[in-house]
């Protein structure tokens, strides 16, 4: 800490608390202290003092406490003589900066209700879209914990240059990496910037507009603090291995466009304490010594068109960029792009027409590797607005390519395509639809680089199983249709025999610990009927991985001798489980709820629950917000369950696993299931009825409660008696 | 002609005086007697009426024995082991008189102190297994203070602290047998090992002597350091200013000399008192300044920021200025000749401890269970004197500014405030090269050498290549007279690499860790260095070295052993108590080193000291594999998912 940069910092802080105070005085003089405060739809209060000091601020009132904190902590100013060591002090000023600033947000909540909208994008001329709420946090906290976002960017300021916003957004989107916005540089905002320009702002675009002052630094601090407690399994106050799970595993780093005034230095002193450096394009004193970050702490004056590649050295983090020949920006970051109507050049599949993939496996002499093949018209050949039917066919060969590899390579189109900027991809096998905006044609993209990316991706990403790739893309009618039937001949094939896959003939099932970068403890294993509770991992999916890379997150834990048939319980998965989970977990069972059941890393599609008076379940996905039954929202569960901890009575699990022979088989099956959200029931409607059907339960989904019934227990069991639920009349659960 | 008594300028100017008023000195009887040869080589034996016998090497190469047949190694050794036992035992004593105090305190029998430092008294009852849950804290501290005293009668069994050093260290210490048993069984059981007759075997000795030195630095000295924390609070950085210049001519000056701050604690409460400042003013002083020298002055330094008039050599010439109206003494360093010396001028040197008596000196017995009573009698008594000053003062105008207050609980705090305090970034930064290592300088004055030139050109020479240096005692203050506890002398001293951590921190690139007893704090730091990772598994593979460069007392060469037998490769200067003894002075120079991986080193030349230093720094910088630069690793997921959990 140069000694400037001490005495602004700490400058800053003194300036920010106080004026937070005063919104806090002018805020309790109006509504007093009981008057609720909070962001909307989370558990974890105001997430930075909630995670720091183990205080939920529920209430204005409950703020006076954190302000005298604040207070306590806030050092001196810096003497301008003979000065005291000072980081720490700085460290502690930006620390209670953060405090301030979510308070002064929480406040901003309560004053301007429309102030921030709530979702995940911009609505109208709204562009602020303040806290990240638990849903956004726990689908978007799901990409840092598999690697597909590797960290983020909390960008303050803006450059002068709109031109370069764009280019530097565009930067990390290639990157991976979130961009997190706010503040301003005389009187210019990145956000700003970016909506200007046309760029798609909001989560699914991974530009993320938070807010147009500093204070807006506090919602990305506290998502990141709120990762650790959600996925790290840390408790609320436990404040030190919360910022070093941050330093260790959440890689972030603070990118400062404009003039340093004291209160940027105060918050970024606060993201230090995270591990997360500072890296300006002005020219303001360094911070090289290492030790609260991984490596330096504010490196200054980099040229924009360095900035990026600079922060991430300076972070310690490995980016892997993808290399695909194709003409516009390629990247995880542009999967949540969307094509809008105006902006359609081609499109195929959903209402505009029939498009179908299907992966095969061919014999080495059968594909001439790198091929690409477009038959029928192309991009040349139409107009803007132009619909075509599309079938796109991937043939691989590979001396250690199966048969049963294929669909999980199929599947792979679905983001592969959808990372390119200007494409955007909807569904798989004979459902897919694809959309091609005119800006990307504009840049040059054609039909043919649907093939340069399968080709490219595919060897980069499955390499170790694949030795050639090559691509048929088909725009003629009766060849789509040719190829449809085939496929759907083979689809079926393909379903068979994973339906007749069961957990009792398989010996060798599959771990999967790749969320052991943020939930240490927490280790999956997959059996044929019990996919990965995150819903991205079925067993052939794991076996395909572990073949991929032998000594990866996922590895074959043969399944020993069976100690529980019913329940699941099996020796061999014990002893796996207790060595991946570094002891902390010594058993679990597969097919149970109330015993043992399975640990969560925090990022599950869905999680089930005992409801005891109506002698059932629950279950609720993670995009339902609301109150369910068990006196619980999705959220709160999951907070109560996720970072790798056993809870009876409750269970993480995916979407797909609810029709699964295997669904809580132990405690009675799906017949338990006595409530469910409506958007779940829709979704998997007609699996769910085929299930129903093989129970011998034909209406069963009609007498599953939902929201429309009730909330609670005693709203929903009158509706299960009427309807004459089966859970009603088995064993009792507990 | 240049005065090379010293290089303090306060002290040359008042050395003039004294030469001009023919007053004995320090500095005019070392020039006057030559210290002994032979005692000073260490074979000289006195240990019974059958001698002395003296076995200079001329008598050793005839195969000369003493009387009784002990070799020169044997009395090499036991004079050695005399003088750790009688260091230890001071520090000890020290320690006593602190657990004393505090249980007289946690009881309620000594109503004047009180625990101003809860959150210490807590972290100390965890770490010793204290049951606190539903206690009071007295009750708690009773417990505390029973435990600690009691560790100084102990009988068998190991003393608690031991548990503090790295793992591998105590098993290598129970492996040798040297784990000290009870502080007061190891300084006696080595003076029976010594006495006529008894150990008669240098390797048996001198491991006896480890064992001493490990109950004064791990025993009696660190339980002084932590209940003193507990009682006057824990040090954390303060401004100050060092030097004669200090003293005040229109105030009462109060000098306190010494080492307990039990007493100088209540002095300083005294020395506030509205009764005793009004005295004061009746008198004709604008106001009371209390001013430290030796270790009694780093005590007050450290919790107080009262300011040091100077360091041991120093203590006359404070008298010399005319202008102190008592300097109040208690234990350790106190020269005889104070109140001979005192007799020219008006000051009245008071002692205070039943243990340590002058003749010629006015003793006021100080009463702990009555403290503050007895610190405001003390202080009446330097009031009542200011009158009685003759003739104009001679205070030289040399004060200079500096930082103290440097716990390792504040080393931990300032690396990273509140939440992620910890010495990473002080590791951190030792493996990136930035800091090549720590150095501990310590230790006493002494006049057989220009009086602190020895401190300055060591420390000065280890900042210049990145060495950090901690200090206490009267080296700390020789180092702070010359401004290098001040953040601007890492701009001007330090290397590169040094001053850019410490611009990062906002340090000086020495530190000021307190008294001789908190040479424990040193060894606390560095095994927090060991815990905090990436610099090896024990005190022995860290970049680090230790140094007395001026000693002079018995203590500094039980601080010195305490600090070899931890691992510590340690250097002092001036002179050599055992090189009348090859095999005595190779065990300790060679052997030690292969027994306990720390070892001594004599080498009077402050610069070729320093090179030696840096030279072992070097060497273990390389045993770890961080003398090259390291290519900075970037992390992937991969690498995330090995992590353990934070």
């Amino acid at each position: 800490m140069s000694k400037i940069i001490a005495s602004s910092a700490i400058r800053g802080a003194h300036k920010l608390i106080s004026s937070a105070e005063n919104n806090w005085r002018e805020a309790m003089d109006k509504w007093g202290p009981k008057q609720e405060v909070g962001f909307p739809n989370t558990t974890y209060y105001l997430p930075i003092i909630y995670g720091i000091l183990g205080t939920p601020v529920e209430t204005l009132g409950d703020m006076e406490g954190v302000f005298k904190k604040c207070r306590e902590y806030l050092p001196p100013q810096v003497d301008e003589g003979i000065h005291l060591p000072y980081l720490g002090n700085v460290l502690d000023a930006g620390m209670v900066t953060l405090w301030a600033g979510e308070m002064s947000e929480a406040i901003r909540y309560l004053v301007d209700p429309d102030f921030y909208v709530t979702g995940e994008e911009p609505v109208g001329d709204r562009i602020w879209l303040g806290a990240a709420d638990d849903i956004i946090m726990r689908k978007r906290g799901v990409e840092f914990v598999d690697g597909s976002a590797p960290g983020f960017a909390a960008i303050v300021g803006a450059p002068e240059d709109p031109q370069v916003a764009v280019d530097m957004a565009h930067e990390l989107q290639r990157k991976n990496l979130y961009v997190f916005m706010g503040a301003e540089n005389n009187g210019a905002r990145m956000s700003e910037q970016l909506v200007n320009a046309g760029v798609q702002v909001g989560w699914p675009t991974r530009l993320v507009s938070f807010g147009p002052e500093i204070s807006a630094a506090v919602f990305a601090i506290g998502f990141a603090t709120r990762a650790a407690m959600a996925f790290g399994g840390l408790k609320p106050g436990d404040f030190k291995n919360i910022l070093l799970y941050n330093k260790e595993r959440v890689f972030a780093f603070v990118v400062a466009l404009g003039p340093v005034s004291d209160e940027w230095y105060a918050n970024a002193a606060g993201a230090i304490n995270w591990g997360f450096p500072t890296i300006a394009d002005s020219d303001i004193p360094e911070i090289l010594p290492t030790g609260v970050c991984t490596y330096e702490h504010v490196v200054s004056g980099i040229k924009h068109d360095e900035i990026i590649s600079k922060a991430i050295e300076v972070r310690g983090l490995k980016v892997a960029v993808a290399e695909v020949p194709v003409p516009v920006s390629y990247g995880p970051a542009f999967e949540g792009e969307r094509v809008r109507k105006d902006e359609l050049f081609l499109e195929c599949g959903g209402s505009a027409s029939q498009a179908v993939e299907l992966c095969q496996m061919k014999r080495m002499d059968e594909v001439e590797d790198g091929k690409i093949e477009v038959v029928g018209k192309n991009f040349d050949d139409i107009e803007a607005g132009a619909k075509l039917p599309l079938a796109v066919v991937v043939e691989v060969a590979g001396r250690k390519m199966q048969e049963d590899f294929e669909p999980i390579l199929e599947r792979q189109i679905h983001h592969l395509v959808n990372y390119a900027q200007g494409v955007m991809h909807i569904g798989q096998r004979d459902i897919a639809w694809y959309r091609f905006s005119t800006a990307a044609k504009d840049k040059g993209f054609t039909l043919d680089h649907i093939g340069s990316i399968l080709h490219a991706k595919l060897h980069q990403d499955f390499g170790s199983i694949l030795d050639k790739v090559q691509v048929k893309i088909y725009t003629d009618e009766a060849k789509v249709t040719e190829v449809l039937e085939e496929a759907r001949g083979i689809y079926k094939i393909r379903d068979d025999r994973i339906e007749g896959m069961t957990d009792e003939d398989t010996e060798m099932y599959y771990s999967c610990t790749l969320c052991q970068s943020f939930a240490p403890s927490h280790v999956c294993v997959i059996s044929p009927e019990r996919t990965g509770l995150c819903g991205a991992y079925n067993a052939l999916d794991c076996k395909a991985a572990y073949e991929i890379s032998p000594t990866g997150p996922n590895q074959p834990v043969n399944k020993g001798e069976v100690l529980d048939p019913k329940l699941g319980q099996f020796k061999g998965v014990n002893e796996f489980v207790a060595k991946a989970s570094r002891g902390s977990i010594t058993e679990f069972n597969f097919y149970s709820i109330l015993h043992s059941p399975m640990t969560t890393c925090g990022c599950c599609e869905c999680i089930a629950a005992i409801l005891p008076m109506c002698n059932g379940v629950m279950t609720v996905s993670r995009e339902y917000a609301d109150m369910t039954p068990c006196g619980m929202k999705f959220t709160t569960l999951a907070g109560t369950i996720g970072g790798g901890v056993s809870s009876p009575g409750f269970v993480g699990h995916s979407k797909y696993y609810i029709t699964q022979r295997k669904f809580i088989s132990g405690d009675g099956g799906l017949l338990r299931l006595v409530w469910m959200p409506k958007s779940l029931k829709e979704e998997i409607g007609p699996r769910l009825a085929k299930r129903a059907e093989e129970l011998g339960v034909p209406d069963f989904m009609d007498k599953i409660a939902d929201e429309s019934v009730g909330v609670t227990e005693d709203e929903i069991l009158p509706f299960l008696e009427k309807v004459g639920h089966p859970a009603l009349k088995m064993d009792p659960l507990m | 002609m240049k005065n090379d008594k010293s290089v303090c300028s306060a002290t040359l100017e008042l050395l003039e005086k004294t030469q001009a008023e023919d007053l004995s000195t320090a500095f005019s009887r070392a020039d006057k007697l030559k210290p002994c040869n032979i005692g000073g080589e260490g074979v000289c034996c006195k240990m019974c009426a059958m001698g002395p016998c003296r076995l200079p090497k001329a008598q050793q190469d005839k195969g000369q024995t003493g009387v009784c047949g002990a070799t020169a190694d044997t009395i090499a050794a036991r004079n050695f082991l005399r003088m750790i036992a009688g260091g230890a035992a001071s520090h000890s004593d020290h320690g006593r008189e602190v657990a004393q105090v505090f249980l007289a305190m946690a009881r309620g029998e000594s109503k004047d102190y009180q625990i101003k430092d809860e959150a210490k008294l807590m972290k100390l009852a965890a770490e010793l297994e204290i049951p606190t849950e539903g206690r009071t804290v007295q009750e708690i501290a009773v417990d505390l203070g029973e435990m600690m005293l009691a560790e100084f009668g102990r009988q068998e069994g190991e003393l608690c602290f031991i548990k503090r050093a790295a793992e591998k260290r105590q098993e290598l210490w129970r492996e040798l047998g040297v784990v000290p048993r009870g502080i007061d069984r190891e300084v006696v059981e080595t003076m029976h090992r010594t006495h006529m007759g008894v150990d008669q075997d240098v390797r048996s000795l001198l491991l006896q002597g480890a064992r001493a030195s490990l109950a004064d630095g791990w025993g009696g000295s660190m339980i002084g350091t932590e209940l003193q924390d507990v009682m006057f609070g824990t040090p954390v950085p303060l401004r100050s200013k060092v030097n004669l210049g200090v003293l005040k001519e229109d105030q009462v000056n109060v000098i306190v000399h010494g080492h307990e701050p039990i007493l100088s604690e209540m002095l300083v409460v005294a020395g506030r008192d509205p009764e005793i400042l009004k005295a004061a003013k009746a008198k004709g002083a604008s106001g009371i300044n209390i001013a430290g020298i030796c270790c009694t002055a780093n005590e007050v330094l450290m919790r107080h920021g009262v300011p040091i008039a100077g360091n041991m050599l120093q203590q006359e010439l404070a008298i010399v200025t005319g202008a102190v109206e008592a300097m109040v003494v208690d234990v350790q360093c106190v020269m005889q000749s104070l109140p001979e010396i005192a007799k020219c001028y008006h000051t009245k040197v008071i002692s205070t401890s039943s243990k340590a008596r002058i003749t010629g000196a006015t003793h006021m017995q100080f009463d702990e269970h009555h403290a503050l009573d007895s610190a405001k009698k003390i202080m009446l008594e330097a009031v009542n004197n200011f009158p009685n000053r003759k003739g104009k003062t001679n205070i030289p105008a040399a004060s200079t500014d500096l930082i103290a207050g440097f716990s390792h609980e504040t080393i931990n705090y300032m690396l990273g405030g509140r939440f992620r305090g910890s010495f990473r970034p002080l590791n951190d930064n030792i493996i990136n090269g930035r800091i090549r290592g720590v150095a501990g300088v310590v230790g006493c004055n002494n006049p057989r050498g220009p009086h602190d030139a020895v401190h300055l050109a060591m420390v000065k020479e280890l900042i210049k290549n990145d060495v950090l240096v901690l200090q206490t005692g009267c080296s700390a203050i020789a180092c702070a007279k010359e401004g290098l506890l001040l953040p601007d002398a890492a701009k001007e001293y330090a290397g590169e690499g040094l001053a850019e951590v410490c611009e990062t921190v906002g340090i000086p690139p020495v530190l000021h860790m307190g008294s001789c007893v908190d040479n424990s704090r040193i060894l606390t730091a560095a095994t927090e260095m060991v815990r905090e990772g990436g610099l090896g598994d024990d005190i022995s593979d860290l970049p680090v070295a230790g140094a007395a460069p001026e000693w002079m007392s018995e203590k500094a060469i039980a601080i010195g052993q305490y600090f070899v037998s931890s691992g510590v490769f340690t250097l002092f200067g001036v002179n050599w108590p055992t090189t009348g003894s090859e095999e005595v002075t190779r065990f300790l120079f060679e052997e030690m080193e292969e027994i306990f991986k720390g070892k001594w080193a004599f080498e009077p030349d402050p610069i070729k000291a320093a090179q030696r230093m840096i030279e072992h720094i070097d060497e273990k910088r390389k045993a770890l594999g961080i003398d090259k630069a390291r290519e900075r690793v970037l992390f992937d997921m991969d690498m995330r998912r090995e992590a353990q959990a934070g």
